[in-house]
């Protein structure tokens, strides 16, 4: 390590950030990908009904389109927040 | 005998489109071939001041396209290789001038007059234009920078060839998709602060035709109007030989990916 290396502010190592969120969003978008132009607005509107029930945020659901032989099946998932209390009842 | 249609394209823009069109078509006309390369940048005419053509342009791509040109009246003869030739963008304001039918015309043309490849210099965005010049391609260069929206877009783009193409539309059997990462950084890759050719490869799935290093040379060419890939002592130049030479089949390994080592006054005072 250089000696001015300690007064130069050196930007953090954030290569590793920018991976991970690309490795997500490009997962993310690959599976809407070829599936009907609603999908992403049916997601933000099935978001807002789940949200009257539990608190969940956009990322926590996933919508795939399959296709196989002959029809398409439009799978849905919603992970939901851990309950309360569920892990250790006393 | 047909063309091979090269479409350069990347979704971002000013990733590197316009640099990668002018150095790849001289690369391919150094190598022999016959070769056009035709600006579909519709009112944003840049290709022939990367080629130093921009004062010879008299007829443009939508003038063939509408018939008030010939092609042979329209392609600008490169005053360095004689077997390469320009087809520059119009400068009109009207998006619509550019129709599929006449971009189909004029590649035809280029083949029935003994072209072996077309380049396409892709404008940026996936609209009309940007589809227009991926639609009748062959093989597609997706030029990325190692930066999340550069990244992001090419997916996307990856994904438009695999679907929104004739060869896809017909099932011709798919698009050859060449990724080719520029402005690549290795001091900046080293400290961990940009996206390394492995990260960009994995998260896309697909393994980079080359890599091209940024560099000042690619300012000072295009101030000059002499591609890139003619300045010899420029690591961005031997670069993209490198890569046409990949595109034509030949097999050669990647260099200047490695940041160069640091001296012994660089170690003590930074640089
Ligand atoms: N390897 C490189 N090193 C340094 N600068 C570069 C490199 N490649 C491209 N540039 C610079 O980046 C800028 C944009 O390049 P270029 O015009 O080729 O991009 P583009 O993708 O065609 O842009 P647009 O989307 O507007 O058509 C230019 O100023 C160019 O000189
Ligand atoms: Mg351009």
């Amino acid at each position: 390590m250089g000696i001015l290396d300690f007064l130069k502010r050196k930007p953090e190592p954030s290569a590793g950030i920018a991976k991970e969120r690309l490795r997500i969003i490009v997962a993310q978008e690959r599976s809407a990908r070829g599936g009907p132009d609603y999908l992403p607005l049916l997601r933000s509107e099935l978001l807002e009904v789940i949200k009257k029930y539990v608190h969940v945020d956009l990322d926590a659901i996933n919508i795939n389109v399959e296709r196989d032989s002959g029809h398409e099946v439009l799978e849905l998932s919603v992970a939901l927040p851990e309950i309360k209390g569920a892990t250790q009842a006393t | 005998m047909t063309a091979e249609i090269i479409v350069v394209t990347s979704g971002k823009g000013g990733v590197g489109k316009t640099t990668t069109s002018a150095s790849l078509a001289t690369g391919l006309a150094m190598a022999g071939k016959k070769v056009a390369v035709i600006d579909f940048d519709v009112g944003l005419r840049n290709l022939d001041l990367i080629m130093g053509c921009e004062r010879r342009v008299v007829y443009d791509f939508v003038n063939v396209v509408h018939g008030e040109a010939t092609l042979k009246q329209a392609l600008i003869k490169d005053k360095r290789h004689d077997n390469l030739y320009v087809l520059a963008a119009s400068q009109t304001r009207d998006k619509d001038a550019l129709t599929q039918e006449g971009v189909e015309k004029v590649l035809d043309g280029l083949s029935e007059d003994g072209f072996d490849y077309v380049v396409c210099d892709s404008p940026a965005g996936i609209e009309k234009g940007a589809h227009l010049a991926m639609y009748f391609a062959d093989h597609a260069v997706v030029v990325v920078n190692p930066e999340v929206s550069s990244v992001r877009d090419s997916d996307r783009i990856l994904g438009l060839l695999s679907s929104k193409t004739r060869r896809a539309e017909r099932g011709d059997g798919a698009i050859k998709q060449h990724l080719l990462l520029t402005r690549y950084n290795p001091v900046r890759v080293a400290a961990g602060e940009m996206l390394s050719v492995k990260d960009v490869e994995e998260i896309l799935g697909i393994s980079v035709v080359g890599v091209i290093p940024e560099s000042e040379n690619v300012l000072a060419a295009s101030n000059a109007g002499v591609p890139v890939i003619l300045d010899a002592d420029s690591q961005a130049g031997l670069a993209y030989g490198d890569t046409v030479a990949r595109v034509l089949g030949e097999d050669r390994p990647l260099r200047f990916l490695d940041a160069p080592k640091k001296g012994f006054f660089q170690r003590v005072f930074g640089g």
